[in-house]
């Protein structure tokens, strides 16, 4: 993996996240769910900065409500959340952003009744300065073609793929150092999927964006994840480099079924 | 023909006080889905305010800005204190515990200031101006327009220009993605209500000294009005809120005017009950349904 990080795109490298290697996240012992019964059970994941981890399984094994938990949608019952270098525990949700963390949620979270422009600026409406605010708007629409074209569209006027695009935009425009995606294959075509990991390829490299990818879209996600957890019922049942998960016929049959 | 030309003035000046009115319920159903029954002792409560401050004063004005600056806080309160710590599962939990909070306010309102109509004045003259030998419009009603056409205008403003605005919007259609934003919802919520409830405020501070005086139960018919008005507009649609108000003025003019004013409450029933039969969701409701 080259780790370029001589950008001239979004999301510049705001702080002194470090360099690539660093942990940016570091998850230990979590354990949290919804009622009595836990839906994550002392969960350890470490995330290096500049790339992309992949949390992969089947239905239910936890994966959202993982990414639910790291943002504060759920609060832990036990266990550390570090990141950035500083817990995260008990941090309010709506100061997430402002430490670095974007979340793009499950079924992409865009406000239907928005317009796209008004989706776009709601993403950089906590930040002070202004002026990058704007920049970082103005990159977003650079970046995707199809959203600079229907700015004044309502959301739900736009295709599954726009819509992705336009989540995905939203979480850029905040500049974050972490951007945790959930299944953002979802219900999309082939041709689309790819495009989208093609951009989480490109940011990575030539942004220095760490991204912790929820699938379960296996083979979309291998193609891009440095890094891949296997997750069921609530466990992480294994942690190894995505290559090797792509290529061990064997690890692929015991943790993903083909 | 006269008498109709009156009747219509009559029933635009009626309708733009139910038109702040009912923009008021639509903006506490837009951020927080429920529909405040106490809208109306809470505007009573803030009108009370106002007659405090002018009695003690001698001013009108001093007066007014009491009440909005009471309707701003009145709701203010009524949020954080109370709405906040209601369950949300059931739509009838809150609509029981506004209803509950009226017989507060109203009671309160009885202990402190009597349960008497108080006379309230107005700043301008509410003789009609006459063109041609028709009466047509007081100064007064000219101020009502010009205050009501005000606040939907700086509301409109502030919703589609402004971030505040933006975030109030982005809380009311989907508060958790916009907490992942960044935007603090809840304030946003708190924020809502107080501007509703100074809304409210300012149309109670229109309608009392047109009717029969400042009392605890002052706003009850208005409300049901006013009510019928968002339900007509669509609960959702701050447009709505304008023309149904404006409608049903009219309505309601023509009706006391031809038929007779003890008719009118029934016919604010019949109009209401209509609308929820024939188009449940309101004229100026929105066909979108909201996909994620």
């Amino acid at each position: 993996m080259s780790a370029d990080t001589t950008a001239d795109a979004l999301p510049a490298p705001v702080s002194a996240g470090g360099a690539t290697g660093d942990a940016i996240l570091r998850v230990s012992g979590l354990t949290a769910g919804y009622g009595a019964a836990p839906v994550l059970q002392d969960i350890e994941l470490t995330v290096r900065t500049g790339t992309i981890a992949a949390v992969l399984g089947a239905n239910g094994a936890g994966k959202t409500t993982l990414l639910r938990t790291l943002s504060g949608l759920v609060r832990p019952s036990a266990g550390d959340i570090v990141f950035d270098g500083r817990p995260l525990r008990d941090v309010p949700v709506e100061q997430l952003v402002r430490r670095g963390m974007a979340h793009v949620p499950e079924g992409r979270g865009v406000v239907a009744e928005l317009t796209v422009d008004e989706n776009l600026r709601l993403g950089g409406l906590w930040r002070r300065d202004r002026a990058d605010a704007a920049r970082a708007l103005a990159e977003v629409y650079e970046l995707f073609e199809p959203l600079a074209q229907r700015r004044r569209h309502a959301g739900h006027q736009l295709s599954g793929g726009e819509r992705q695009m336009l989540a995905l935009g939203r979480a850029l425009v905040a500049r974050p150092k972490l951007l945790l995606l959930d299944e953002p294959s979802l219900g999309l075509a082939p041709r689309v999927i790819a495009q989208i990991m093609g951009l989480l390829r490109q940011l990575r490299d030539q942004t220095g964006l760490t991204v912790l990818l929820v699938e379960q879209n296996v083979r979309s996600a291998l193609s891009v994840a440095d890094e891949a957890v296997v997750m069921s019922l609530g466990r992480i049942v294994t942690a190894t480099t995505a290559g090797r998960l792509r290529d061990d016929e064997q690890l692929r049959h015991a943790y993903l079924g083909f | 023909m006269d008498r109709f030309v009156f009747l219509t003035f009559d029933g635009l000046s009626k309708g733009a006080v139910l038109a702040a009115f009912a923009l008021a319920l639509v903006l506490i159903w837009r951020a927080a889905r429920i529909v405040n029954f106490a809208q109306g002792a809470m505007a009573v409560a803030a009108a009370y305010a106002a007659y405090s401050v002018t009695s003690a004063t001698g001013s009108y004005w001093l007066g007014f800005g009491a009440a909005l600056a009471g309707g701003l806080l009145i709701g203010l309160v009524v949020e954080r204190a109370v709405m906040r710590f209601v369950d949300h599962t059931s739509p009838l939990a809150e609509v029981i515990v506004a209803l509950g909070l009226v017989l507060v306010f109203q009671a309160l309102l009885g202990i402190f200031y009597g349960n008497e109509y108080l006379p309230t004045g107005t700043p301008f003259s509410r003789t009609a101006l006459t063109a041609g030998g028709v009466p047509l419009l007081s100064r007064y009603d000219l101020f009502v327009f010009g205050a009501v056409l005000l606040v939907v205008v700086a509301l409109a403003l502030l919703f589609t220009r402004t971030p505040v605005g933006l975030r109030m919007r982005a809380s009311a259609f989907a508060p958790e993605v916009s907490r992942l934003l960044g935007v603090n919802v809840g304030g946003m919520l708190t924020l809502g209500w107080a501007l509703a409830s100074a809304v409210g405020a300012l149309a109670a501070m229109l309608v009392i000294p047109t009717e029969l005086g400042l009392h605890p139960h002052a706003m009850d018919l208005v409300f049901v009005s006013a009510f019928t008005a968002a339900v007509v507009g669509g609960l959702d649609s701050p447009v709505g809120a304008v023309v149904g108000g404006l409608s049903v003025g009219l309505i309601l003019s023509y009706v006391s005017g031809y038929l007779g004013s003890d008719v009118t409450p029934m016919a604010v029933l019949v109009l209401l009950l209509a609308v929820l039969l024939v188009r449940p969701g309101g004229l100026f409701s929105s066909t979108v349904a909201r996909q994620v």
